[in-house]
Protein backbone atom coordinates (compact mmCIF):
# COMPACT_ATOMS: atom_id res chain seq x y z
CA UNK A 1 0.00 0.00 0.00
CA UNK A 2 0.85 3.41 -1.17
CA UNK A 3 1.27 5.76 2.49
CA UNK A 4 2.55 8.71 1.44
CA UNK A 5 2.93 9.96 -2.49
CA UNK A 6 4.82 13.69 -2.91
CA UNK A 7 3.78 14.90 -6.54
CA UNK A 8 5.23 17.93 -7.85
CA UNK A 9 5.80 19.89 -4.80
CA UNK A 10 7.33 23.36 -4.59
CA UNK A 11 7.34 26.02 -1.77
CA UNK A 12 7.90 29.29 -2.01
CA UNK A 13 8.50 31.96 0.75
CA UNK A 14 7.74 35.43 -0.20
CA UNK A 15 10.39 37.56 2.21
CA UNK A 16 11.39 40.82 2.37
CA UNK A 17 14.30 40.94 -0.01
CA UNK A 18 12.08 38.64 -2.98
CA UNK A 19 10.78 35.22 -3.35
CA UNK A 20 12.95 31.94 -2.02
CA UNK A 21 12.02 28.78 -3.48
CA UNK A 22 12.82 26.14 -0.92
CA UNK A 23 11.93 23.05 -2.79
CA UNK A 24 10.62 23.11 -6.37
CA UNK A 25 8.67 20.05 -8.53
CA UNK A 26 9.75 17.34 -5.35
CA UNK A 27 7.94 14.04 -6.56
CA UNK A 28 8.30 10.70 -4.53
CA UNK A 29 7.06 8.29 -2.80
CA UNK A 30 6.71 6.12 0.77
CA UNK A 31 5.49 2.68 0.65
CA UNK A 32 3.83 0.96 3.70
CA UNK A 33 6.67 -0.31 6.35
CA UNK A 34 9.02 1.69 4.82
CA UNK A 35 11.96 3.47 6.58
CA UNK A 36 12.93 6.16 4.04
CA UNK A 37 15.85 8.89 4.56
CA UNK A 38 15.92 11.81 2.75
CA UNK A 39 19.46 13.51 2.65
CA UNK A 40 20.61 16.78 1.42
CA UNK A 41 22.88 19.80 2.02
CA UNK A 42 22.44 22.43 4.92
CA UNK A 43 19.97 24.62 3.88
CA UNK A 44 18.28 22.98 0.68
CA UNK A 45 14.68 23.12 2.15
CA UNK A 46 14.32 19.12 3.75
CA UNK A 47 12.76 21.00 6.58
CA UNK A 48 10.30 22.82 4.42
CA UNK A 49 9.50 19.59 2.87
CA UNK A 50 8.86 17.93 6.33
CA UNK A 51 6.96 20.87 7.37
CA UNK A 52 5.05 20.36 4.29
CA UNK A 53 4.11 16.76 4.39
CA UNK A 54 3.17 17.02 7.92
CA UNK A 55 0.31 20.08 6.95
CA UNK A 56 2.18 22.76 9.17
CA UNK A 57 3.13 24.06 5.68
CA UNK A 58 0.68 24.57 2.92
CA UNK A 59 2.73 24.36 -0.32
CA UNK A 60 2.77 27.11 -2.99
CA UNK A 61 2.50 24.13 -5.75
CA UNK A 62 2.21 20.62 -6.23
CA UNK A 63 0.22 18.16 -3.79
CA UNK A 64 1.17 15.54 -0.39
CA UNK A 65 -1.16 12.39 -0.74
CA UNK A 66 -1.68 10.83 2.86
CA UNK A 67 -2.97 7.27 2.10
CA UNK A 68 -4.65 8.25 -0.96
CA UNK A 69 -6.69 11.28 0.47
CA UNK A 70 -4.72 14.66 0.11
CA UNK A 71 -2.94 16.87 2.86
CA UNK A 72 -4.95 20.00 4.01
CA UNK A 73 -3.42 21.07 7.52
CA UNK A 74 -2.47 18.20 9.92
CA UNK A 75 -3.45 14.92 9.17
CA UNK A 76 -4.84 13.18 12.75
CA UNK A 77 -2.94 9.96 11.85
CA UNK A 78 0.79 11.95 11.63
CA UNK A 79 3.29 12.37 14.24
CA UNK A 80 6.88 14.68 13.95
CA UNK A 81 9.85 14.03 16.43
CA UNK A 82 11.95 17.08 16.38
CA UNK A 83 15.26 17.89 16.08
CA UNK A 84 15.13 20.03 19.64
CA UNK A 85 13.54 17.46 22.09
CA UNK A 86 14.08 20.05 25.05
CA UNK A 87 11.54 22.35 23.21
CA UNK A 88 9.66 19.81 21.72
CA UNK A 89 8.62 18.09 25.42
CA UNK A 90 6.94 20.21 27.61
CA UNK A 91 8.88 20.79 30.65
CA UNK A 92 5.74 21.25 33.69
CA UNK A 93 4.53 17.84 32.26
CA UNK A 94 6.50 14.41 33.67
CA UNK A 95 7.85 11.93 31.35
CA UNK A 96 4.43 9.54 31.29
CA UNK A 97 1.97 12.65 31.12
CA UNK A 98 4.26 14.26 27.84
CA UNK A 99 3.95 10.33 26.36
CA UNK A 100 0.08 10.83 27.57
CA UNK A 101 -1.26 14.11 26.65
CA UNK A 102 -2.05 14.10 22.88
CA UNK A 103 -4.10 10.47 23.48
CA UNK A 104 -6.89 12.79 24.19
CA UNK A 105 -9.76 11.25 22.37
CA UNK A 106 -8.75 7.80 24.49
CA UNK A 107 -9.66 6.57 27.99
CA UNK A 108 -7.59 7.62 30.76
CA UNK A 109 -6.91 3.65 31.59
CA UNK A 110 -6.05 3.33 27.46
CA UNK A 111 -3.99 5.92 27.71
CA UNK A 112 -2.11 4.83 30.59
CA UNK A 113 -1.31 1.46 28.69
CA UNK A 114 0.23 3.42 26.03
CA UNK A 115 2.06 5.01 27.20
CA UNK A 116 3.46 2.79 29.62
CA UNK A 117 3.77 0.16 26.36
CA UNK A 118 5.56 3.21 24.32
CA UNK A 119 7.48 4.24 26.96
CA UNK A 120 9.15 0.38 28.05
CA UNK A 121 9.68 -0.21 24.33
CA UNK A 122 12.41 3.11 24.39
CA UNK A 123 13.83 1.43 27.25
CA UNK A 124 12.53 4.11 29.70
CA UNK A 125 10.16 2.04 31.65
CA UNK A 126 10.86 3.57 34.99
CA UNK A 127 11.48 7.19 33.98
CA UNK A 128 7.88 8.11 33.61
CA UNK A 129 7.66 9.86 36.53
CA UNK A 130 10.82 12.10 36.70
CA UNK A 131 10.38 15.22 34.29
CA UNK A 132 12.07 15.59 30.75
CA UNK A 133 14.63 18.17 32.62
CA UNK A 134 16.26 15.52 34.59
CA UNK A 135 17.16 13.15 31.78
CA UNK A 136 20.14 13.04 29.75
CA UNK A 137 19.27 14.18 26.20
CA UNK A 138 19.58 11.31 24.54
CA UNK A 139 16.73 9.97 27.09
CA UNK A 140 15.04 13.41 26.31
CA UNK A 141 14.57 12.51 22.70
CA UNK A 142 13.64 8.73 23.48
CA UNK A 143 10.24 10.43 25.13
CA UNK A 144 9.46 12.35 22.24
CA UNK A 145 9.92 9.21 20.34
CA UNK A 146 7.91 7.36 22.62
CA UNK A 147 5.55 10.00 22.52
CA UNK A 148 5.02 9.46 18.58
CA UNK A 149 4.95 6.24 18.85
CA UNK A 150 2.30 6.07 21.43
CA UNK A 151 -0.08 8.24 19.61
CA UNK A 152 0.46 5.20 16.40
CA UNK A 153 0.74 7.27 13.37
CA UNK A 154 0.20 6.21 9.67
CA UNK A 155 3.35 8.18 9.39
CA UNK A 156 6.27 9.17 11.40
CA UNK A 157 8.18 11.97 10.43
CA UNK A 158 11.32 12.84 12.01
CA UNK A 159 13.60 15.79 11.78
CA UNK A 160 16.77 15.62 12.16
CA UNK A 161 16.36 13.39 15.15
CA UNK A 162 19.92 12.17 15.92
CA UNK A 163 21.50 15.25 15.28
CA UNK A 164 21.57 17.24 19.08
CA UNK A 165 23.12 14.46 20.29
CA UNK A 166 26.06 13.23 20.64
CA UNK A 167 27.79 9.94 18.89
CA UNK A 168 27.47 7.27 20.86
CA UNK A 169 23.51 8.57 22.16
CA UNK A 170 23.52 8.43 18.36
CA UNK A 171 24.08 5.03 17.34
CA UNK A 172 22.09 3.53 20.34
CA UNK A 173 19.20 5.67 19.55
CA UNK A 174 19.95 4.59 15.83
CA UNK A 175 19.48 0.85 16.56
CA UNK A 176 16.45 1.88 18.93
CA UNK A 177 15.29 2.75 16.27
CA UNK A 178 15.38 -0.24 13.69
CA UNK A 179 14.46 -2.10 16.30
CA UNK A 180 10.72 -0.50 17.31
CA UNK A 181 10.05 -0.03 13.45
CA UNK A 182 10.68 -3.83 12.92
CA UNK A 183 8.59 -4.91 15.93
CA UNK A 184 5.83 -2.41 15.92
CA UNK A 185 6.11 -2.06 11.60
CA UNK A 186 6.14 1.51 11.69
CA UNK A 187 6.01 3.65 8.01
CA UNK A 188 8.96 6.19 8.62
CA UNK A 189 10.10 9.41 7.14
CA UNK A 190 13.00 10.60 8.21
CA UNK A 191 15.05 13.89 7.49
CA UNK A 192 18.72 14.11 7.95
CA UNK A 193 22.02 15.94 6.74
CA UNK A 194 23.94 12.93 8.01
CA UNK A 195 24.99 10.42 4.93
CA UNK A 196 26.31 8.07 6.75
CA UNK A 197 22.76 7.82 9.26
CA UNK A 198 20.95 7.92 6.31
CA UNK A 199 22.61 4.72 4.72
CA UNK A 200 22.58 2.71 7.63
CA UNK A 201 18.44 3.56 8.46
CA UNK A 202 16.74 3.52 5.29
CA UNK A 203 15.31 1.24 3.27
CA UNK A 204 15.43 3.92 0.17
CA UNK A 205 17.97 7.08 0.51
CA UNK A 206 16.56 10.01 -0.94
CA UNK A 207 19.26 12.33 -2.14
CA UNK A 208 18.14 15.99 -2.22
CA UNK A 209 19.58 18.89 -4.27
CA UNK A 210 20.77 21.95 -3.25
CA UNK A 211 17.78 24.75 -2.78
CA UNK A 212 15.62 25.02 -4.05
CA UNK A 213 15.44 21.08 -3.62
CA UNK A 214 14.48 18.08 -6.21
CA UNK A 215 14.83 14.78 -5.97
CA UNK A 216 18.24 13.71 -7.19
CA UNK A 217 18.41 9.98 -6.74
CA UNK A 218 15.99 7.76 -5.29
CA UNK A 219 18.59 4.78 -4.26
CA UNK A 220 17.71 1.38 -2.85
CA UNK A 221 19.17 0.06 0.54
CA UNK A 222 20.35 -3.51 0.28
CA UNK A 223 21.50 -4.16 3.67
CA UNK A 224 18.56 -6.50 4.90
CA UNK A 225 16.28 -5.34 7.87
CA UNK A 226 18.42 -6.07 10.71
CA UNK A 227 22.06 -3.69 10.93
CA UNK A 228 24.97 -3.26 13.38
CA UNK A 229 27.04 -0.44 13.73
CA UNK A 230 29.97 -1.98 13.45
CA UNK A 231 29.36 -4.63 10.83
CA UNK A 232 27.05 -2.73 8.39
CA UNK A 233 28.99 0.20 8.05
CA UNK A 234 32.06 -1.91 7.67
CA UNK A 235 30.69 -3.73 5.10
CA UNK A 236 31.70 -3.13 1.19
CA UNK A 237 27.60 -2.31 0.15
CA UNK A 238 27.48 0.54 3.05
CA UNK A 239 30.64 1.81 1.51
CA UNK A 240 29.87 1.91 -1.90
CA UNK A 241 26.56 3.42 -1.28
CA UNK A 242 27.85 6.13 1.34
CA UNK A 243 30.75 7.35 -1.34
CA UNK A 244 28.07 7.21 -3.99
CA UNK A 245 25.44 9.38 -1.77
CA UNK A 246 28.44 11.42 -0.73
CA UNK A 247 29.49 12.10 -5.02
CA UNK A 248 25.99 12.96 -5.70
CA UNK A 249 25.69 15.81 -2.68
CA UNK A 250 28.78 17.11 -4.17
CA UNK A 251 27.22 16.93 -7.68
CA UNK A 252 29.74 15.10 -9.79
CA UNK A 253 27.61 11.96 -10.39
CA UNK A 254 25.30 11.51 -12.85
CA UNK A 255 21.71 12.35 -12.16
CA UNK A 256 19.41 9.40 -11.31
CA UNK A 257 21.99 6.79 -11.11
CA UNK A 258 20.03 3.73 -9.40
CA UNK B 1 22.09 24.02 62.48
CA UNK B 2 22.33 25.24 59.43
CA UNK B 3 18.56 26.34 59.41
CA UNK B 4 19.16 28.52 62.42
CA UNK B 5 22.61 30.15 60.50
CA UNK B 6 20.33 30.78 57.56
CA UNK B 7 17.49 32.24 59.87
CA UNK B 8 20.27 34.56 61.44
CA UNK B 9 21.38 35.94 58.51
CA UNK B 10 18.04 36.67 57.23
CA UNK B 11 17.27 38.18 60.18
CA UNK B 12 20.39 39.99 62.00
CA UNK B 13 20.19 43.22 60.23
CA UNK B 14 16.48 43.46 60.58
CA UNK B 15 16.96 43.06 64.38
CA UNK B 16 19.94 45.12 64.64
CA UNK B 17 18.09 48.17 62.93
CA UNK B 18 15.27 47.52 65.36
CA UNK B 19 17.12 48.18 68.23
CA UNK B 20 18.72 50.95 67.23
CA UNK B 21 15.34 52.13 66.87
CA UNK B 22 14.27 51.50 69.98
CA UNK B 23 17.42 52.94 71.54
CA UNK B 24 17.23 56.18 69.91
CA UNK B 25 13.92 56.70 69.53
CA UNK B 26 13.66 56.32 73.89
CA UNK B 27 16.60 59.02 74.32
CA UNK B 28 15.00 61.27 71.61
CA UNK B 29 11.35 60.82 73.39
CA UNK B 30 10.34 62.89 70.64
CA UNK B 31 5.83 62.84 70.28
CA UNK B 32 6.38 62.26 66.46
CA UNK B 33 8.70 58.95 66.97
CA UNK B 34 7.58 56.91 69.17
CA UNK B 35 9.68 53.40 70.20
CA UNK B 36 9.21 50.14 68.61
CA UNK B 37 7.46 48.69 71.27
CA UNK B 38 4.92 51.65 71.74
CA UNK B 39 4.43 50.78 68.30
CA UNK B 40 3.78 47.52 68.53
CA UNK B 41 1.94 47.80 71.99
CA UNK B 42 -0.60 50.04 70.25
CA UNK B 43 -0.88 47.82 66.97
CA UNK B 44 -1.96 44.61 68.91
CA UNK B 45 -4.70 47.03 70.80
CA UNK B 46 -5.83 47.79 67.34
CA UNK B 47 -5.98 44.30 65.96
CA UNK B 48 -7.93 42.98 68.45
CA UNK B 49 -10.28 45.99 68.49
CA UNK B 50 -13.33 46.33 66.42
CA UNK B 51 -11.26 47.78 63.82
CA UNK B 52 -10.01 44.69 62.35
CA UNK B 53 -13.42 43.75 61.31
CA UNK B 54 -14.26 47.32 60.58
CA UNK B 55 -11.88 48.65 58.55
CA UNK B 56 -8.70 46.69 57.84
CA UNK B 57 -10.14 43.44 56.18
CA UNK B 58 -12.84 45.16 54.42
CA UNK B 59 -10.00 47.47 53.06
CA UNK B 60 -8.01 44.48 52.21
CA UNK B 61 -10.35 42.49 51.20
CA UNK B 62 -11.35 44.67 48.16
CA UNK B 63 -7.44 45.26 47.39
CA UNK B 64 -7.46 41.75 46.85
CA UNK B 65 -10.60 41.40 44.80
CA UNK B 66 -9.74 44.39 42.77
CA UNK B 67 -6.35 42.74 42.30
CA UNK B 68 -8.10 39.15 41.61
CA UNK B 69 -10.02 41.16 38.65
CA UNK B 70 -6.80 42.68 37.63
CA UNK B 71 -5.51 39.42 37.53
CA UNK B 72 -8.43 37.33 35.54
CA UNK B 73 -8.37 40.35 33.18
CA UNK B 74 -4.77 40.69 32.43
CA UNK B 75 -3.71 37.31 32.25
CA UNK B 76 -7.26 36.46 30.18
CA UNK B 77 -6.60 39.12 28.03
CA UNK B 78 -2.67 39.00 28.10
CA UNK B 79 -2.18 35.79 26.27
CA UNK B 80 -5.19 36.48 23.98
CA UNK B 81 -2.93 39.41 22.98
CA UNK B 82 0.21 37.79 23.24
CA UNK B 83 -0.75 35.01 20.68
CA UNK B 84 -2.10 37.26 17.92
CA UNK B 85 1.11 39.83 16.12
CA UNK B 86 -1.56 41.82 14.66
CA UNK B 87 -3.15 42.57 17.87
CA UNK B 88 0.49 42.86 19.65
CA UNK B 89 0.70 46.01 16.69
CA UNK B 90 -2.05 47.53 17.09
CA UNK B 91 -2.48 47.90 20.69
CA UNK B 92 1.11 47.79 21.81
CA UNK B 93 1.33 51.78 21.83
CA UNK B 94 -1.64 51.72 23.08
CA UNK B 95 -1.03 49.37 26.60
CA UNK B 96 2.44 51.37 26.99
CA UNK B 97 0.55 54.78 27.41
CA UNK B 98 -2.09 53.74 29.23
CA UNK B 99 0.76 51.92 31.45
CA UNK B 100 2.88 55.31 31.74
CA UNK B 101 -0.37 56.83 33.08
CA UNK B 102 1.01 56.69 37.13
CA UNK B 103 -2.58 55.28 38.66
CA UNK B 104 -2.60 57.70 41.66
CA UNK B 105 -3.60 60.16 38.65
CA UNK B 106 -6.61 58.04 37.73
CA UNK B 107 -7.83 58.91 41.86
CA UNK B 108 -9.37 62.25 41.28
CA UNK B 109 -10.78 61.42 37.81
CA UNK B 110 -12.92 58.17 39.65
CA UNK B 111 -13.61 60.41 42.49
CA UNK B 112 -15.70 62.81 40.47
CA UNK B 113 -17.48 60.59 38.13
CA UNK B 114 -17.92 57.60 40.38
CA UNK B 115 -17.90 58.76 43.66
CA UNK B 116 -15.38 59.59 46.41
CA UNK B 117 -16.59 56.74 48.25
CA UNK B 118 -16.82 53.97 45.56
CA UNK B 119 -14.23 54.77 43.63
CA UNK B 120 -11.41 52.75 45.42
CA UNK B 121 -12.09 49.22 43.69
CA UNK B 122 -12.05 50.53 40.04
CA UNK B 123 -8.18 52.72 40.72
CA UNK B 124 -7.34 49.34 41.77
CA UNK B 125 -8.65 47.13 38.90
CA UNK B 126 -7.12 49.89 36.95
CA UNK B 127 -3.76 50.75 37.82
CA UNK B 128 -2.90 47.07 38.62
CA UNK B 129 -4.35 45.58 35.36
CA UNK B 130 -1.13 47.00 33.28
CA UNK B 131 2.08 45.01 34.54
CA UNK B 132 -0.13 41.33 34.99
CA UNK B 133 -1.59 42.62 31.13
CA UNK B 134 1.69 43.30 29.45
CA UNK B 135 3.46 40.30 31.65
CA UNK B 136 1.07 38.41 29.98
CA UNK B 137 1.83 39.51 26.53
CA UNK B 138 4.81 39.13 26.61
CA UNK B 139 4.78 35.24 28.01
CA UNK B 140 2.51 34.43 25.28
CA UNK B 141 5.22 35.97 22.60
CA UNK B 142 7.84 34.01 23.95
CA UNK B 143 6.54 30.58 23.56
CA UNK B 144 8.85 29.23 21.41
CA UNK B 145 7.62 27.81 17.86
CA UNK B 146 8.63 23.75 18.27
CA UNK B 147 6.17 23.78 21.09
CA UNK B 148 3.81 25.97 18.63
CA UNK B 149 4.38 22.99 15.91
CA UNK B 150 4.29 19.84 18.47
CA UNK B 151 0.85 21.49 19.88
CA UNK B 152 -0.15 21.77 16.18
CA UNK B 153 0.93 18.22 15.11
CA UNK B 154 -0.94 16.65 17.92
CA UNK B 155 -4.02 18.49 16.99
CA UNK B 156 -4.50 19.67 20.80
CA UNK B 157 -7.95 21.61 21.70
CA UNK B 158 -8.12 24.86 22.28
CA UNK B 159 -8.33 24.54 25.68
CA UNK B 160 -5.43 22.30 26.00
CA UNK B 161 -3.45 24.42 23.93
CA UNK B 162 -4.46 27.52 26.02
CA UNK B 163 -4.51 25.96 29.74
CA UNK B 164 -1.81 23.21 29.19
CA UNK B 165 0.93 24.54 27.12
CA UNK B 166 0.12 28.59 26.21
CA UNK B 167 -0.38 29.01 30.05
CA UNK B 168 2.58 27.16 31.33
CA UNK B 169 4.64 28.45 29.06
CA UNK B 170 3.41 32.29 30.00
CA UNK B 171 3.84 31.10 33.94
CA UNK B 172 7.11 32.52 34.89
CA UNK B 173 6.33 35.91 33.15
CA UNK B 174 2.85 35.79 34.89
CA UNK B 175 3.36 35.45 38.02
CA UNK B 176 6.44 38.56 37.21
CA UNK B 177 3.00 40.50 36.70
CA UNK B 178 1.12 39.33 39.12
CA UNK B 179 3.98 40.26 42.00
CA UNK B 180 4.30 44.04 40.21
CA UNK B 181 0.45 44.29 40.60
CA UNK B 182 0.01 42.91 44.29
CA UNK B 183 2.47 46.25 45.21
CA UNK B 184 0.79 48.24 43.23
CA UNK B 185 -2.80 47.68 44.48
CA UNK B 186 -1.74 47.53 47.76
CA UNK B 187 0.10 50.90 47.03
CA UNK B 188 -3.11 52.31 45.40
CA UNK B 189 -5.50 50.89 47.97
CA UNK B 190 -4.01 52.91 50.23
CA UNK B 191 -3.79 55.89 47.96
CA UNK B 192 -7.60 55.53 47.34
CA UNK B 193 -8.73 55.23 50.95
CA UNK B 194 -6.41 58.13 51.84
CA UNK B 195 -8.80 60.53 49.49
CA UNK B 196 -12.15 59.68 51.29
CA UNK B 197 -12.99 56.50 51.53
CA UNK B 198 -15.49 54.85 54.67
CA UNK B 199 -12.86 52.27 55.97
CA UNK B 200 -9.87 50.85 55.57
CA UNK B 201 -5.91 51.59 56.70
CA UNK B 202 -6.09 54.88 54.25
CA UNK B 203 -9.31 56.18 55.89
CA UNK B 204 -7.96 55.20 59.34
CA UNK B 205 -4.43 56.99 58.89
CA UNK B 206 -6.18 59.83 57.32
CA UNK B 207 -8.21 60.10 60.35
CA UNK B 208 -4.83 59.87 62.99
CA UNK B 209 -3.53 62.51 61.26
CA UNK B 210 -6.61 64.94 61.74
CA UNK B 211 -6.58 63.62 65.13
CA UNK B 212 -3.25 64.10 65.32
CA UNK B 213 -2.03 60.80 66.94
CA UNK B 214 1.65 59.81 65.35
CA UNK B 215 1.72 56.86 67.61
CA UNK B 216 -1.58 55.31 65.47
CA UNK B 217 -0.20 56.75 62.17
CA UNK B 218 3.17 54.58 62.98
CA UNK B 219 0.88 52.01 63.71
CA UNK B 220 -1.07 51.94 60.16
CA UNK B 221 2.34 52.62 58.28
CA UNK B 222 3.78 49.27 60.06
CA UNK B 223 1.00 47.15 59.25
CA UNK B 224 0.95 48.19 55.76
CA UNK B 225 4.50 47.06 55.74
CA UNK B 226 3.93 43.74 57.09
CA UNK B 227 0.85 43.33 55.28
CA UNK B 228 2.76 43.92 52.31
CA UNK B 229 5.76 41.61 53.08
CA UNK B 230 3.10 38.87 53.97
CA UNK B 231 1.13 38.84 51.11
CA UNK B 232 4.30 39.13 48.54
CA UNK B 233 5.82 35.87 50.76
CA UNK B 234 2.53 33.88 50.17
CA UNK B 235 2.43 34.63 46.68
CA UNK B 236 6.15 34.18 46.11
CA UNK B 237 5.07 30.54 48.03
CA UNK B 238 2.29 29.93 45.73
CA UNK B 239 4.85 30.75 42.67
CA UNK B 240 7.14 28.11 43.86
CA UNK B 241 4.61 25.56 44.09
CA UNK B 242 3.45 26.38 40.70
CA UNK B 243 6.54 26.66 38.85
CA UNK B 244 8.02 23.44 40.70
CA UNK B 245 8.77 21.96 37.36
CA UNK B 246 10.92 24.15 36.79
CA UNK B 247 14.55 23.01 36.86
CA UNK B 248 15.79 26.19 38.84
CA UNK B 249 12.82 26.55 41.32
CA UNK B 250 13.49 22.62 42.47
CA UNK B 251 17.34 22.84 42.44
CA UNK B 252 16.04 25.19 44.91
CA UNK B 253 13.85 23.33 46.83
CA UNK B 254 16.51 20.79 47.26
CA UNK B 255 19.14 22.86 48.16
CA UNK B 256 16.63 24.32 50.69
CA UNK B 257 15.61 20.66 52.15
CA UNK B 258 19.34 19.09 52.73
CA UNK B 259 19.90 22.45 54.04
CA UNK B 260 23.04 23.24 51.35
Amino acid sequence: MRMLEVSDLGHTYQGKDGAHTAIDGLGFSVEAGELVCVVGPSGCGKSTLLRTIAGLVRPTSGRVMLHGTPVDGVPSDLAVVFQDYSRSLFPWMSVTRNVEFPLRKLSRRKRAARAAEALSAVGLGKAGRKYPWQLSGGMQQRVAIARALAYRPALLLMDEPFASVDAQTRFELEDLLLRVRREQDTTILLVTHDIDESVYLGDRVLVLSKSPATVVADLDVPLGPVRDQIGTRASGEFVDLRARVAGMLQGNTPVGAR
Amino acid sequence: MNGAVRLAQRWAVFVVVLIAWQLVTTAADSVFFPTPIKIALDLQDKLFSPLLTKHILPGMGRMLFGWAVAGVIGVALGLLLGRSRVAVAYLGPVFTFLRSIPPPLMVPFFAASIGITRMQLPVIIFGSLWPVLLNSVDGARAVDATKVDTARVFRLSGPQWALRVLLPSALPKVFAGLRLSLSLALILMVVAELRGSEYGIGNQLQYARSDFDPLAMWSWIVLLGLLGYLLNSLLLLLERRALAWQPRHSLEARALATGG
